[in-house]
């Protein structure tokens, strides 16, 4: 009887993880949703005017630039990742593999805070300094957010390419191809669907990383033309204005949360059928 | 050109490889050094036992420090037991099923949720539904939300870690289901759990995003855990967001790395024992 | 006198049956072997008469058990009375990671028995009954994991007589051991026959020969044959345990 009493708590505690998941859906929508019905949800994704002052909650620019920014982070973060994950799986001594992956995992036990930090008090004035503008912009935040999602990508390519069945390797060397070779036309395309997810999760990461991109982002509310150009986030819209916000400003913030909600829900979703067809 | 055959090519993509793998942990170590170079000297007693003083440009991180520890304390109360609970459940009373990836598939979309979006969530259910206000209370549990992923799937990992003989064993023995987990599965698979707490414990200490919507930022010694609190990492962020006190800055900086480093390194030695143990 | 008696006991495993209409007595106070090649379904009777089958989801099961003339297969049975009147030795050595001590006190201490005092004499009179006391007295305290595979066997040996269970089931008890270590269980057992009744289950014919007071010989789930040993092993009724115990197949 006891027993039977046991199995119940802990199903019902099980539920707990869908239970929350349901809750903060309903929450964010129920708290944002007002206001895209007002306001229209084209007007809402496409409009390019937020002055919520003045009633105009168009979050396009946002949308673009955190679109931008995540972009130039995969494109500047993905190579760096790859050269580590393959030198750690494929050319590393077994010893030194042991202290190095860990070591790469620490990177991301860094808080971000301290990134961004780092970002405006280093990188920033390199950026001005050296290639013009004001220092604050697309670049510092695409550089910084590539560097922290560096570990995610680095980690998950490693366990893609180890999970590669021995047999692929060892066939292409015995063909007589070089230990890269094998790496780069026979190991690399079978981990294809891995590393795939391992860049999906990192742009995950980095549309929703909120603090290390405030400080180094300039936070200009416009559309960016141009990689030094100041840029202003969804996240950073939602962290910097929310302290303030009342009314309708407080509902378009987290109808903005909502379109962040989906897209990167959506991310995940998409990594973890991936992850599992394998 | 010697370069361009195979065996060439190979060692001119290590040596490339190298470099940039090089280059990434060279990022990583210089970050610790740089941080610590300047923050390190900041640690002294009066820094760590006084409280802020002027809004922290004098003084010490005390309040901060002790705000941090009440978050994480309230967290781990929630997330433990619910995370356990879960695992537990998914390892022990059923078997791979609609409700098993029904649980799984909200864990893993709970894992994947942005901390500002479990802020604003915090926010609205805590701070606002409930009533709370910024409070220590809805910063640890909001917090908590964050680290029941984690808690669920090492735990899993963990109690499956566990061999089946020694269940068959208790059974053997006329124990009954729930004593065989709570004296033999769970003492053994102690160690991994309590690595994903320690881990989750080190997530706690650099998280910004949930805690400042949560429970605010108020510099006040938190007599109750009803009062807002500013935990030590949203103190560094304000510290360098207004330029309130570079030293001050590094200071904080450094003690948040310090305490994660060595955060990190505990769970990773607990983990080493843990497979030690059975292999 | 019959401390078990198993009447038309079908087992299956979804749709594989393992076991087929099997009728069978355990003597009391005797030791019964049951032979028979793998997969012939000893392990599953044995696991029947402690329910331990009730682990595994997709079995199925007909018939009746009973223990002392009581049907241990209806559902108000308590099974874990049962098991602490019906223990197991498990083909391997399978010490839980405490010392000794508490490896043997484990059981007892769930079902009950408190009292220091008994508590060390179950376990002084159970290690001596699995002959292991003289080896391992003076490091109750240790861990059990550090004991070799033959005294770690004989430990889970000790383990079910402090639970002072009736019947001792064994699933291949000595297949890991040295010769000595196989000699000193064998040996426990001949002792032990004498308060408790034994079933071993085993492939290794010999041991079976060597120990059994009654045999039963399984083939792919079904009761070929059962008797005393001398019958099967030198003037068997049935040609294919015949076959079995010259070592024409196994």
């Amino acid at each position: 009887m006891r027993e039977k009493i046991i199995e119940k708590i802990l199903m019902i505690l099980a539920f707990s993880a869908i239970g929350l998941l349901l809750l903060i859906t309903i929450f964010i929508f129920r708290e944002g949703l007002p206001v895209i019905l007002k306001v229209g949800l084209s007007d809402f994704l496409f409009s390019d005017q937020w002055a919520p002052t003045n009633g105009h909650f168009g979050i396009l620019s946002m949308i673009i630039s955190s679109l931008a920014v995540t972009v130039m982070a995969i494109i500047l973060g993905v190579p760096l990742s790859l050269a580590c994950a393959i030198t750690l799986a494929e050319f590393c001594p077994r010893r030194w593999l042991l202290i190095l992956k860990p070591t790469i995992e620490l990177l991301a036990g860094i808080p971000s805070v301290v990134f961004g930090f780092l970002g405006v008090i280093l990188l920033v004035p390199l950026i001005r300094d050296y290639l013009g503008g004001p220092g604050l912009s697309l670049l510092a935040s695409s550089i910084i957010l590539a560097i922290m999602i560096l570990p995610t990508i680095t980690s998950i390519s490693i366990d893609a390419l180890q999970a590669v069945p021995l047999l692929y390797k060892e066939g292409a060397l015995a063909m007589g191809a070089t230990h890269w070779q094998a790496v780069w036309y026979v190991l690399l395309p079978a981990a294809r669907s891995g590393v795939v997810t391992a860049i999906i999760l990192g742009m995950a990461r980095a549309i929703g990383e909120t603090m290390a991109v405030i400080m180094v982002a300039g936070n200009a509310l416009k559309i960016p033309t141009s990689l030094l150009d100041p840029v202003r986030t969804l996240t950073s819209t939602i962290a910097l204005e929310m302290g303030y916000s009342s009314g309708d400003h407080r509902t378009a913030l987290f109808a903005a949360g909502i379109v962040l909600f989906i897209f990167i829900m959506g991310l995940n979703i998409l990594a973890n059928t991936l992850m599992r067809k394998k | 050109m010697i370069l361009l055959n195979a065996p060439g090519r190979q060692t001119l993509m290590k040596i490339l490889l190298w470099i940039l793998t090089g280059s990434t942990i060279g990022i990583l170590i210089f970050i610790i050094v740089f941080i610590f170079y300047h923050g390190l000297p900041q640690l002294t007693w009066t820094f760590l036992s006084a409280n802020p003083a002027d809004m922290g440009r004098s003084g010490g991180i005390f309040a901060t420090i002790v705000s941090t520890l009440y978050l994480i304390i309230i967290a781990l109360a929630f997330a433990t037991p619910l995370g356990l609970g879960t695992a537990i459940y998914l390892t022990e009373y059923t078997h791979e099923g609609l409700m098993t990836r029904l649980i799984r598939f909200g864990t893993e979309c709970l894992a994947g949720i942005p901390s500002i979006i479990l802020g604003l969530f915090g926010f609205a259910i805590f701070v606002m539904a409930f009533g709370w206000g910024w409070s220590l209370l809805s910063g640890g549990l909001a917090l908590s939300v964050m680290l029941l992923p984690t808690i669920i799937r090492t735990s899993e990992e963990s109690i499956l870690a566990v061999p089946q003989e020694y269940r068959e064993v208790a059974y053997s023995l006329g124990v009954g289901k729930w004593r065989t987990i709570t004296l033999v599965v769970l003492p053994s698979a102690l160690p991994g759990i309590a690595t994903g707490l320690v881990l989750s414990i080190a997530r706690s200490i650099g998280e910004t995003a949930v805690i400042i919507f949560t429970a605010g930022s108020s510099l006040r010694f938190p007599n109750s855990i009803f009062e807002s609190g500013r935990t030590m990492a949203v103190h560094f962020y304000i510290l360098a967001r207004e330029g309130i006190s570079m030293p001050m800055a590094y200071g904080t900086a450094a003690i948040l790395v310090l305490l994660i480093l060595v955060i990190n390194m505990s769970a990773y030695l607990i983990m080493r024992r843990f497979i030690k143990k059975y292999t | 006198m019959d401390k078990i008696r198993i009447i038309n006991l079908t087992v299956l495993y979804g749709e594989q049956p393992s076991l087929q209409s099997i009728n069978l007595s355990i003597p009391e106070k005797r030791i019964t072997g049951i032979m028979g090649p793998s997969n012939s379904g000893k392990s599953t009777l044995l696991r029947i008469l402690n329910r331990l089958t009730d682990l595994i989801p997709t079995i199925l099961i007909r018939g009746r058990v009973l223990l002392d003339e009581e049907d241990i297969l209806l559902p108000k049975c308590d099974v874990n009375s049962l098991r602490a009147r019906v223990g197991m030795v498990f083909a391997k050595p399978i010490p839980l990671p405490r010392t000794i001590y508490e490896n043997l006190t484990f059981g007892p201490r769930i079902h009950g028995v408190k009292d220091k005092y008994l508590l060390d004499q179950r376990v002084e009179e159970s290690l001596r009954a699995a002959i292991l006391w003289d080896e391992v007295k003076d490091r109750l305290f240790e861990s059990a994991l550090k004991l070799s595979g033959g005294q770690q066997q004989r430990l889970c040996l000790a383990r079910t007589l402090a639970m002072q269970s009736e019947v001792i089931l064994l699933d291949e008890p000595t297949s890991g051991l040295d010769p000595i270590s196989t000699a000193k269980v064998e040996e426990a057992l001949r002792n032990l026959k004498k308060d408790y009744t034994i079933i071993l289950v085993s492939n290794n014919t010999k041991q079976i020969a060597r120990i059994s007071d009654k045999v039963a010989f399984f083939l792919l789930g079904e009761l070929i044959e059962v008797g005393p040993p001398e019958q099967l092993f030198t003037n068997p009724t049935e040609k294919r345990t015949e076959d079995y115990v010259s070592g024409r197949f196994g």
